[in-house]
């Protein structure tokens, strides 16, 4: 049934957990949208040939709805929209919160191609390996200009912004290859902007994970070009352990939770935050991103705001790997107060 | 508003409305000073009018001219008929053309100027020469911008999004420095539009007695005048970033490239209403001229131009559900979205009670209130489901989006524009058209424009970006499909040059074909210079009243 609806309306397979919930909805308002705009237009229709013109001069009854007749104009498509509303906000706030369990994987669009980096070691160019049923997180960013990350399959999309990660999920319903598109203009090779998504069954996918470990490296096209940034064997948390030393950020950050010029990045992530202007944050990977690239956004009360920006001197995979190093510095009781301030007052 | 019966029918009581056997006593606009200068110096809001309608029609060709050559290029999977860099010209050319120096001038600048003064039984706008102004203006923007398509050509789209426009290597500063220009004119023309509705009106003509069209002009206005300032001073600042690299949006210097988004849809979405709210003031005057009935809910059709004005100021987030925005933020802006459909819906409902016991005549004009009533629904209901939330997430930014505003923002925008045309083709010129092939073209148009744009919901469906150069083979018949709809839309439009052109020279004359009572008829066609001829005229009746006077009195029903 629901095959034959979406070959009528030319859907795209349909391969992940999001495109049932969305998929639902889809029939439910083109069915409604077809039976009004039908039934407006037989009204319509019926009328311009029972009320035709009989003579040029022909004079008419002065005719006005009541107010019953305007409100039922009122609330009947409000009811519909509404309900359509609903829906919709309840499977996009699902949409936006991934699973606590999901794994991550780091995507980078630049001119013009897709670069994926997995936590665990392996990363690729144009080919993004996951396991099906299983809910993949997308930390998506971007090197240069706005790209859109889209998979017709899955019917997800979400935007890569320069300098922030955006996140999306997905969870894969059965193993085959889906194409990714780019839906947001970034110039000459906009269109030519193409990758896949590899879905493997859970065994193949440890096999196929097993193998990039070993180094057999068999990323397709120029996975070699990025090397420099992150050695395709190495884990992304040992590479972000090496650049926070290169890059000095030891200099403020310490890793066992002693204080210093800036918070510690001991149990930093997923910690609560009070920030200088009261409110409160949750530290994720947006959140250490931009602290990064911008860092006097969000001030955590007690720090000055003396931090210099890192945007231009870290790539994409450096700022992600840094990310994934802040992740494995995790304690067990993750601090919930305010932040207690540097250990000195740092130099002017 | 309960009619009164003691009056004499509005026509008798006209004093211009006699005159119209008195052509050579009084001349009319048209021939009341024949030389080059006359016209390009005029204050004559109805000689503006013309002059921006061989503007506007001439760039309205162009544009025209960049969609077929879009979708003979996508008549393929690979390259076809132009390499990559051209292509993303020309569908920027294509957009920026169109938008800016077509879709958002069209009606107001055209209709709007002739019409809103002989609606109001004024003698002009309110301020003449800032109109001639106003046109002045729209033309050294259009010249900014085409030379600078012409001078290397920019390929941004006609969103311009940030970072890209800040770095790509093409001309982008002359272009946007043009629609910049092109935005003085718009709050010009809308000031002016304000100040004459506001005090120019005939002594009879209440708010509630305006015709709809000149609601529908002035909501525009208003939003023209509020919303254009804002895209203004954010192309100046694309530009500075272009030129000087200025860090607004570059992350790298702590700007925020999504802050452009937030700043264009600001203005850009209640743009898109600058184009359609006037559309819906002309189907309002054209569905009641040819049922003869008075719209069946007057005054629920003006609110609900002023409610679209209102909340389509709120509702340009849903531009950017995928941005990375909140999701706080999405919901928020979607249920807002939802507003503008119920108030669009008052109007579709109200249009169609509007036939309800009239006296419906099939002509031309009507023919396109037909494609209109279709287009609108379709397009309003596609947006209904593209401002929902999760619907959007597999939609944005896909060939559904393009077909869903072209069916809206164009796809109404041209059935308003040629019912426009057509109404007050006679009003303008004197002159009538042969209805046959006014027919013909009518039904070319439209089965033409449904088969350009269905097929591309479809492919949106199946999953195809817009602004593609090449795409996956799986999409090529729906694009074909397509393009050979774009063929037939443009062989309407040739056919209705032909006729209309001929029409203007060896077109019999008329005066009031449709016997009509709009105010604007109730003058002489083409009017004479000042509008009117003689005193004043007074309006004892709302426009399209077309009960029987004798029986006028308790013929009020409820429905």
């Amino acid at each position: 049934m629901s095959d034959l609806a979406n070959q009528f309306l030319f859907l795209p397979e349909r391969a992940s957990t999001f495109a049932e919930r969305v998929d639902f909805l889809h029939y439910f308002v083109v069915g409604t949208t077809m039976v009004m705009s039908a039934g407006v237009g037989l009204a319509a229709l019926f009328m311009f040939f029972r009320y035709r013109r009989r003579e040029s001069h022909q004079h008419t009854e002065y005719v006005v709805p009541d107010l019953k007749t305007e409100f039922l104009f009122v609330s009947v498509p409000l009811v519909f929209f509404l309900a359509w509303f609903a829906i919709g906000f309840r499977d996009f706030t699902w949409y936006t919160t991934p699973p606590k369990d999901s794994m991550d994987v780091y995507v980078m669009g630049k001119q013009w191609m897709w670069k994926f980096s997995y936590p665990e070691g392996p990363n690729g160019v144009n080919v993004l390996h996951v396991p099906a049923n299983r809910p993949v997180r997308l930390l998506i960013t971007s090197r240069d200009v706005i790209h859109s990350f889209y998979v017709p399959s899955f019917r997800i999309k979400m935007d890569a912004l320069p300098g922030r990660y955006t996140q999306a999920w997905f969870e894969a319903t059965k193993p085959g290859t889906y194409q990714v598109l780019c839906t947001e203009y970034c110039g000459l090779s906009h269109s030519k902007m193409l990758a896949e998504v590899v879905v493997l069954s859970p065994e193949d996918y440890e096999n196929w994970l097993k193998e990039q470990q070993r180094g057999r490296l068999q990323d397709r096209q120029d996975a070699l070009a990025d090397t420099s940034l992150v050695p395709p064997v190495a884990r992304m948390a040992e590479q972000g352990q090496k650049l926070v030393g290169t890059q000095g950020c030891l200099k403020c950050h310490s890793v066992d939770g002693s204080k210093h010029i800036g918070p510690t990045f001991l149990g930093l992530y997923e910690r609560n935050e009070k920030l200088e202007d009261g409110q409160n944050i949750r530290v994720d990977e947006a959140y250490i991103t931009q602290s990064m690239m911008d860092p006097g956004a969000h001030i955590v009360a007690g720090y000055q705001n003396v931090m210099p920006t890192y945007q231009g001197k870290l790539q994409g995979p450096e700022s992600a790997a840094i990310v994934e190093y802040i992740k494995t510095l995790r304690t067990a009781n993750v601090r919930e107060t305010a932040s207690e301030g540097p250990a000195y007052d740092p130099i002017q | 508003m309960t009619p009164s019966s003691s009056i004499a029918a509005p026509g008798a009581a006209v004093p211009g409305h006699e005159a119209h056997d008195d052509h050579g006593h009084h001349p009319s606009y048209l021939t009341d000073g024949t030389t080059v200068k006359s016209w390009l110096l005029t204050v004559d809001h109805k000689r503006i009018g013309i002059m921006y309608m061989a503007w506007i029609l001439l760039f309205f060709l162009v544009g025209g001219i960049f969609a077929l050559l879009i979708r003979i290029e996508l008549l393929t999977p690979g390259p076809t008929i132009m390499d990559a860099m051209t292509y993303n010209r020309v569908f920027t050319l294509h957009g920026v053309v169109m938008i800016f120096l077509f879709m958002i001038p069209a009606i107001p600048g055209i209709f709007g100027n002739f019409m809103l003064p002989l609606m109001l039984g004024a003698k002009d706008v309110a301020f003449p020469r800032l109109n001639l102004l106003s046109l002045y203006v729209y033309l050294a923007g259009a010249g900014f911008a085409l030379w600078g398509m012409l001078n290397g050509g920019l390929d941004t789209g006609w969103t311009f999004y940030t970072p890209y426009s800040a770095h790509t290597t093409t001309t982008v500063a002359p272009v946007l420095f043009g629609a910049f220009i092109i935005g003085f004119s718009s709050i010009l023309t809308g000031m002016n539009f304000i100040v004459t509705t506001h005090t120019m009106r005939a002594p009879g003509i209440t708010w509630f007695k305006m015709p709809l069209m000149v609601w529908a002009l002035y909501a525009t206005s208003c939003i023209q005048v509020l919303a254009t300032p804002v895209i203004g001073l954010l192309l100046l600042l694309v530009t500075a970033e272009n030129l000087f690299s200025l860090g607004m949006f570059d992350v790298a210097r702590g700007g925020d490239p999504v802050l452009f988004q937030h700043l264009f849809w600001f203005y850009s979405h209640p743009a898109v209403y600058i184009m359609v709210l006037p559309a819906f003031g002309v189907m309002s005057e054209v569905v009641s001229a040819f049922s003869r009935k008075n719209i069946f809910g007057y005054r629920a059709v003006a609110y609900s131009s002023v409610g679209i004005a209102f909340v389509g100021f709120f509702a340009w987030g849903h531009h950017m559900f995928v941005s990375g925005q909140s999701t706080f933020n999405a919901g928020v802006f979607g249920v807002l979205s939802m507003l503008v459909g119920v108030f669009t819906a008052i109007k579709v409902f109200n249009w169609v009670g509007t036939v309800y016991k009239g006296a419906v005549e099939f002509s031309t004009p009507f023919a396109y209130f037909c494609g209109f009533l279709f287009f609108t629904v379709f397009g309003g209901m596609t947006g209904i489901a593209v401002a929902t939330v999760s619907l959007d997430v597999p939609w944005h930014d896909t060939y559904f989006v393009v077909a869903h505003f072209h069916f809206i923002m164009v796809g109404a925008t041209i059935m308003a524009f040629l019912a426009a045309l057509h109404y007050w083709f006679p009003k303008m010129f004197g002159k009538m058209y042969h209805e046959g092939w006014g027919l013909v073209s009518a039904a070319l148009i439209i089965l033409g424009f449904n088969a350009t744009f269905i097929p591309q919901f479809l492919v949106g469906n199946a999953g195809m970006p817009r602004r593609y150069y090449e795409y996956p083979e799986r999409f090529q018949a729906l694009n074909v499909a397509s393009t050979a709809g774009a063929s037939l839309l443009a062989f309407g439009f040739i056919i209705i040059a032909i006729y209309l052109t001929y029409a203007l020279i060896y077109g019999k004359r008329v005066d009031n074909p449709w016997n009509s009572k709009g105010y604007e008829w109730l003058t002489m066609s083409p009017p004479p210079t000042h509008n009117f001829i003689g005193p004043q005229p007074t309006y004892p009746e709302e426009p399209h009243f077309y009960v029987d006077p004798k029986k006028a009195q308790g013929e009020v029903s409820d429905v």
